[in-house]
C-alpha cells in the first residue's frame, strides 16, 4: 500500500467538505445533540488535515496533534451531554432556542 | 487503486456527514456518523497512518458515538418535539445558512487550489509516534491528562442532580 499516490490538495479538500459539512449541521439545527455531532464531526475534519499534512512531509507530528483533538473532543463531549441531561431534565425539551435566556 | 479507494471512502464520509445532520431521529443520525467516521479512518490508513486509523475507530467510532449512544437512551426521547425538528427542514430555514457555508468552501478550496503538492512516501509508524510523544511532546501528554481530568470533575459537577426539589419536579 503506497501512500504517496494521494495529493495533499486533495485530502485538504475532503476535510474542508467535511468542515463545510459539519457547519451546515451546526448552522441548521437546534437540537442540542445534533450540534455536539455537528462539532465532532469539525473537529475530525480538522483532524484529517493534520493527518494527511503528516503523511505528505512524512512527520509525527500531525498524528500527535490527532491525539490531542481526540483527547479534546473525549472532554468537550462529557462536559456537552452532562449539560445535555442537565438541560433536558430543566427544561424538557433539547430545543436550544428554548433555553436561551440567561438566568437562574 | 489507492487513489480509487481514497475518493470512494471520502464520498461515502460526505454523503455519510450529508446526510447525518438532515435526519429527525438522533440514533439513525449517529449510525451515519459512525460510517462517515470509519471512512476516515480508512482513509487515514491509505495515507500511512495506521496508528491513527486505529484510534479513529476506538476512540471516535467507539468510545465518543458510544457516549452519544448512551445519553439518547438516557433521555428516553420518543417523539416530544419531532413536529419542532419537522418545521427546522423547510427551505427558508436552511438557505442561508447553506450560502454561507457555500461561501466558506470556496474560500477554502481556493487556499487549497494555490499549494503545490508533492508527496513523500514515509509510512508514519505508531513506534516513531510513541517516541515521539514521549519525547519532546510530553508536556503535552501532561496537558491533555489534566484536561481529561478537568472533564471528569465537569461533567460529574455538571450532570448531578441540584437539589430535593428537583428531584420532586422529576418524579412529579
Amino acid at each position: 500500500m503506497n501512500p504517496l499516490i494521494i495529493p495533499l490538495s486533495h485530502v485538504l479538500m475532503l476535510a474542508a467538505l467535511l468542515f463545510t459539512a459539519g457547519l451546515l449541521g451546526l448552522l441548521i439545527r437546534r437540537n442540542v445533540i445534533f450540534i455536539l455531532m455537528s462539532l465532532e464531526v469539525m473537529l475530525n475534519a480538522a483532524a484529517l488535515a493534520f493527518v494527511g499534512a503528516s503523511a505528505h512531509w512524512g512527520q509525527t507530528d500531525g498524528q500527535i496533534i490527532l491525539l490531542l483533538i481526540l483527547t479534546i473532543a473525549a472532554a468537550e463531549v462529557a462536559v456537552g451531554l452532562g449539560l445535555v441531561l442537565q438541560i433536558q431534565r430543566r427544561f424538557k425539551t433539547l430545543d436550544l432556542d428554548v433555553v436561551s435566556r440567561m438566568q437562574g | 487503486m489507492t487513489l480509487a479507494l481514497f475518493y470512494i471512502a471520502g464520498a461515502i464520509a460526505l454523503a455519510a456527514t450529508g446526510i447525518a445532520p438532515t435526519r429527525v431521529n438522533a440514533i439513525h443520525a449517529l449510525i451515519y456518523l459512525v460510517v462517515s467516521l470509519l471512512a476516515v479512518a480508512f482513509i487515514f490508513f491509505l495515507l500511512g497512518a495506521p496508528f491513527a486509523a486505529v484510534l479513529e475507530i476506538v476512540i471516535y467510532a467507539g468510545a465518543i458515538m458510544v457516549l452519544f449512544v448512551f445519553v439518547i437512551m438516557m433521555l428516553n426521547l420518543g417523539n416530544r418535539g419531532t413536529v419542532v425538528e419537522q418545521e427546522m427542514m423547510n427551505p427558508s430555514v436552511w438557505i442561508i445558512p447553506s450560502l454561507l457555508c457555500l461561501i466558506l468552501l470556496i474560500e477554502l478550496s481556493l487556499s487549497i487550489a494555490s499549494l503545490k503538492s508533492e508527496t513523500n512516501p514515509i509510512v508514519v509508524s505508531a513506534k516513531e509516534i510513541g517516541i515521539s510523544l514521549f519525547g519532546p511532546y510530553v508536556l503535552a501528554v501532561e496537558i491533555a491528562s489534566m484536561l481529561l481530568l478537568a472533564g471528569l470533575v465537569a461533567a460529574n459537577h455538571i450532570g448531578r442532580r441540584l437539589s430535593k426539589m428537583d428531584q420532586e419536579k422529576d418524579e412529579g
